[in-house]
């Protein structure tokens, strides 16, 4: 019995200290999750204030008032005191008053849709969360990849995201905070890697069948060797057009790693646009009219994308 | 002719569902057996299933919670094991299709059939009681509230054998509820249990709104009304301004799946955005209907063992007023990650912060109702303290999730998960147990067995701090929600950890189970005759425990916050009558039962696509409320001389008390 309790308690120590450098979220590895961790602990210090007086006067004010401890003063008509209805309402006030500036400054700065301040020009990357799998689109390459994201380090990274299935969240904790994946619209996320290094990246939000099986592994590579990497894409035979996405994009759990040397024009606007406005249910269509259809509507309505303007 | 009912319905290659419903129908048997050898069909339907009467339907509530709470816990024994046993990249037990329904029911079940019906069980039995009501406003609606309530829990409990339940997380976001992604009956399911027991509630929330501003006894305004029955109103309003939008969402949900419409689908013009907003316009309120409910019950507990006045009545009043309408403006917080724009978050997550502050000032006005008191240490004040310290670090948590820039690393991680099980359990469910423990003597006439509510006590404590308290940690370390299985080493010892905490809230469970089986077992030698047991502040102390079923042979006049306690100082009895008069009283009705059954069949039948089924179960349904409504014999009048019967018997009792 005693080995065994000394055995599980190793276990936990060990386990308590492995855990201090898996503590993803107070390990970060860019700028962006810096900044959101440093937010974390400015806010819990701040709210510290009131929640520790709070539990220690909780103990305090039991054991006092104890009913056995005859020598503390009872007033059992003692109802109120405006002093201490001030504090009590004051002191929280004040210190939300605080958090509420906090929040305010830090919401706009931490934005995920504003642009990251730097001098290198910010790599372009779409992403299609698809039945289980993370497709990410380099439009500037003219490449693509599957459940791999490889980034340069210091260089900022401009997310472009939606989903062909279900709702979800794209999702990397070493790099910074999350945004939601929806079909038939995009949203944006930027974040930097400031260290090189293999990150986990996840889908955040349930989506069925698949989930916990979709997570991918970002590469954040020094730029040797995220050209490299490109030239490794760019040498594999696959191309992604509108009939191998459509295989790509039926539901499949744990989907291998997958590069395309090649990207069609615009896949990624017709995924978005596919379920826009009243269109019906995706269906196959010849990439002929697709490509006429997209055409008219880019006429109508200008991208809010940079990259395909 | 059964639509898509069939024998493949039955989950018969499902070892462990067949074991559960071999042991759930073994259980059924012996309970219909004994009953039966026992002779109470009788007494259970003239007593029980068709009372109208406030205090028994409260009672009935309350059973029917803790039955859920042990299959939602059963749920959450699963979870666990699952998730410690495939942390290190092995499947585990169950598989994903299996997984997905559990996680489903456990939210479900806890939030829609524990945790509600137990708020609705307490208030049924306490409001009538404080405010010197003989009943709620219409017993017969509050009947009719309780049975359909009973129709959702039974639809949920059928999906487990018959067919399958929801995959979708417990607000069943679309499009992954659509037909598109579930094209199963398991959303169906899920749509008419909460559909029929949302309705359920909607009428309970009419019903109290009305009970406690029009039936208060003389002299008791607004603001002498006790803390409970305060929160109590404020929840009602809370039900009436925030379950209409469950019923319209969940009605959209139902056309799009029934009838082919785009409300919520990615094509043809849906917006599954607006359900997210929607579920959580109702959702949100939600959370504080749990909590508010609880807030009352400590706040009646802190001043009873205390045995003092309540600190700052008039500030915790507006606390609580201001909770309830701020609690409409803050649902975005579920969803900072959605992509609404900075102005938008921000608002959003200092219009939650803000809720801090009367929040912080109920805390602090318990704090300072012990302060210059007498605190005894009864079980019931031991899980107040709990409360408080527990309560404080998860609204800590849950003010840091309300800052956007921290949400967006946490969301949807098990720091989520640690944060609202830290103020579901730690603020609602040790609330009801306290309120379970503290009105026990008042519903039935004995109390419970103290030790064993002790042993309960400390081991729902530190199993809850096991239990979540890895969670945040493994928040931090990256962890979302709902996984089934993953390769991580580094989270299975913060796993086992929480394993080992849900073991300890097992074994407060089963304390639990033990303390009700001997408290009722001995109930002679816990008999409290005095109706009184800890020395209390409120009317509902003032009458007989168990209560007559007229509650108060006179209404008795008030003026004075803590009503009994000034009555008791002044020495002024409420029983010293003579000159009884008759009571006007409803009449039973098997009426809300009879409806009821008829919605179930209803609903079962448009899970499965049975048409003609379901027409006749609405029409019957609708059938039997028009002949309740034709009926004109539903109350009488109990004769002076039968309230003098038992008057006389309960001023014996209390000479011998």
């Amino acid at each position: 019995m005693k080995r065994i309790i000394g055995y599980g308690l190793t276990y936990l120590a060990t386990s308590v200290v492995l855990a201090g450098c898996n503590l993803i979220v107070f390990n970060p590895k860019g700028q962006v999750a810096k900044d959101e961790r440093d937010l974390i602990i400015l806010a819990t210090g701040l709210m510290l204030l009131v929640v520790i007086p709070v539990i220690v006067m909780t103990f305090l004010f039991a054991w006092r008032y104890r009913a056995t401890n005859k020598k503390a003063r009872y007033s059992p008509r003692w109802a109120s005191s405006h002093k201490i209805e001030a504090v009590v309402w004051g002191v929280p006030f004040l210190i939300i008053c605080v958090l509420g500036w906090v929040t305010w400054e830090t919401t706009h700065a931490l934005d995920p849709y504003r642009p990251l301040d730097s001098d290198v020009p910010p790599v372009n990357v779409q992403v299609v969360a698809t039945d289980w799998k993370w497709l990410f689109i380099y439009p500037d390459l003219g490449i693509a990849s599957v459940n791999e994201l490889a980034l340069p380090v210091n260089t900022p990274v401009s997310f472009t995201v939606t989903s062909d299935a279900a709702m979800t969240s794209f999702f990397i904790p070493a790099l910074g905070g999350q945004i939601y994946a929806m079909a038939g619209m995009q949203t944006k996320l930027h974040l930097i890697a400031n260290e090189a290094g293999q990150y986990r990246g996840i889908a955040a939000n349930y989506n069925g069948h698949g989930f916990s099986d979709m997570h991918f592994s970002t590469l954040a590579l020094n730029g040797a060797d995220y050209d490299a990497w490109v030239n490794k894409v760019r040498n594999t035979p696959q191309k992604l057009d509108q009939n191998s996405y459509a295989e790509l994009a039926k539901p499949s759990v744990a989907h291998p790693i997958t590069y395309y040397s090649k990207v069609q024009e615009r896949l990624f606007l017709n995924i978005v646009d596919k379920y826009e406005g009243m269109n019906k249910a995706p269906r196959p269509t010849g990439s002929q009219v697709q490509r006429n259809s997209d055409d008219k509507r880019v006429d109508q309505q200008p991208s809010l994308l940079a990259e395909e303007r | 002719m059964f639509g898509k009912l069939s024998w493949d319905a039955v989950p018969l290659h499902e070892p462990i569902v067949m074991y559960t419903l071999a042991i759930v129908g073994l259980m059924g048997f012996a309970l219909v057996g004994t009953v039966t050898w026992k002779r109470k069909w009788g007494y259970l339907w003239r007593e029980w299933f068709t009372s109208v009467d406030h205090k028994k339907i409260g009672c009935m509530y309350i059973i029917v919670a803790l039955v859920m709470l042990l299959r939602g816990f059963s749920d959450a024994i699963m979870m666990r094991t699952q998730q410690a046993m495939a942390s290190s990249g092995g499947p585990g037990y169950l598989p994903p299709e299996h997984y997905d329904q559990i996680f489903t029911a456990h939210g479900v079940i806890m939030i829609f059939f524990m945790a509600m019906p137990f708020v609705v069980g307490l208030m049924n039995i306490v409001v009538p009681l404080q405010i010197g009501a003989r009943d709620v406003a219409y017993p017969f609606l509050n009947a009719l509230s309780f049975w359909l309530f009973v129709v959702g829990a039974a639809l949920v409990n059928i999906s487990l054998g018959v067919g399958e339940f929801a995959r979708t997380g417990w607000v069943a976001y679309p499009p992954l509820s659509e037909l598109g992604y579930s094209p199963g009956v398991g959303v169906d399911y899920y749509i008419w249990s909460l559909q029929i027991s949302g309705i359920g509630t909607l009428l309970t929330g009419v019903n109290f709104f009305v009970t406690i501003l029009k039936m208060r006894t003389e002299g008791m305004t607004l603001f002498k009304m006790p803390v409970f029955t305060w929160n109590a109103l404020c929840t009602s309003v809370l039900i009436l301004a925030a379950f209409p939008i469950l019923t319209a969402t969940l009605l959209m949900l139902t056309l799009d799946r029934y009838l082919g419409m785009h409300f919520f689908t990615n094509e043809a013009g849906g917006n599954p955005m607006m359900y997210v907003n929607l579920i959580w316009a109702w959702g949100h309120p939600e959370v504080y209907i749990l909590i508010l409910p609880a807030f009352g019950i400590f706040s009646e507990i802190a001043a009873t063992f205390s045995s003092k006045r309540l600190f700052g009545y008039v500030s915790l009043v507006w606390a609580t007023i201001s909770i309830t309408i701020l609690s409409f403006i803050v649902w975005l917080h579920h969803f900072f990650t959605m992509g609404a724009g900075a102005n938008v978050n921000a608002f959003f997550g200092i219009m939650t912060m803000i809720i801090a502050v009367p929040t912080g000032v109920k805390i602090f006005t318990w704090l300072f109702t012990m302060y210059r008191g007498r605190v005894r240490f009864e079980t019931p004040m031991l899980w107040t303290l709990g409360f408080i310290v527990t309560f404080s670090i998860g609204g800590m948590t849950g003010v840091l999730l309300a800052v956007p820039g921290a949400d967006f690393l946490l969301h949807n991680s098990l720091f989520l998960i640690a944060h609202f099980h830290n103020v579901i359990i730690g603020g609602a469910v040790f609330g009801y147990m306290a309120g379970l423990t503290y009105w026990f003597p008042k519903a039935f006439g004995f109390r419970l067995n103290d030790r064993l509510g002790r042993i309960a006590f400390w081991c729902w404590l530190i199993g809850f701090y096991f239990a979540f308290m890895p969670s945040y940690v493994l928040g931090f370390m990256g962890m979302t929600r709902r996984l089934n299985h993953f390769d991580n080493p580094a989270w299975q010892p913060w796993l086992l950890l929480e394993l080992v905490g849900v073991g300890i809230i097992l074994c407060g469970v089963s304390a639990q189970a033990l303390q009700l089986y001997v408290s009722i077992r001995n109930r002679a030698k816990y008999r409290d005759l005095t109706g009184d047991p800890w020395d209390g502040r409120t009317l509902e102390w003032a009458t007989a425990s168990p209560p007559p079923f007229y509650n108060f042979a006179e209404q008795p006049k008030v003026n004075d916050l803590d009503a009994y306690w000034g009555m008791k100082e002044r020495g002024v009895s409420t029983l010293s009558h003579t000159d009884y008069r008759a009571i006007h009283m409803p009449r039973n009705t098997s009426a809300g039962l009879v409806i009821s059954i008829f919605a179930l069949i209803c609903s079962f039948a448009l899970v499965w696509h049975i048409w003609w089924l379901a027409i006749f179960g609405l029409v019957a349904s609708v059938v039997a409320m028009v002949v309740r409504s034709y009926d004109e014999d539903i109350d009488y009048f109990v004769p002076a001389q039968e309230v003098a019967r038992i008057e006389k018997a309960r001023l014996k009792d209390l000479a011998e008390a």
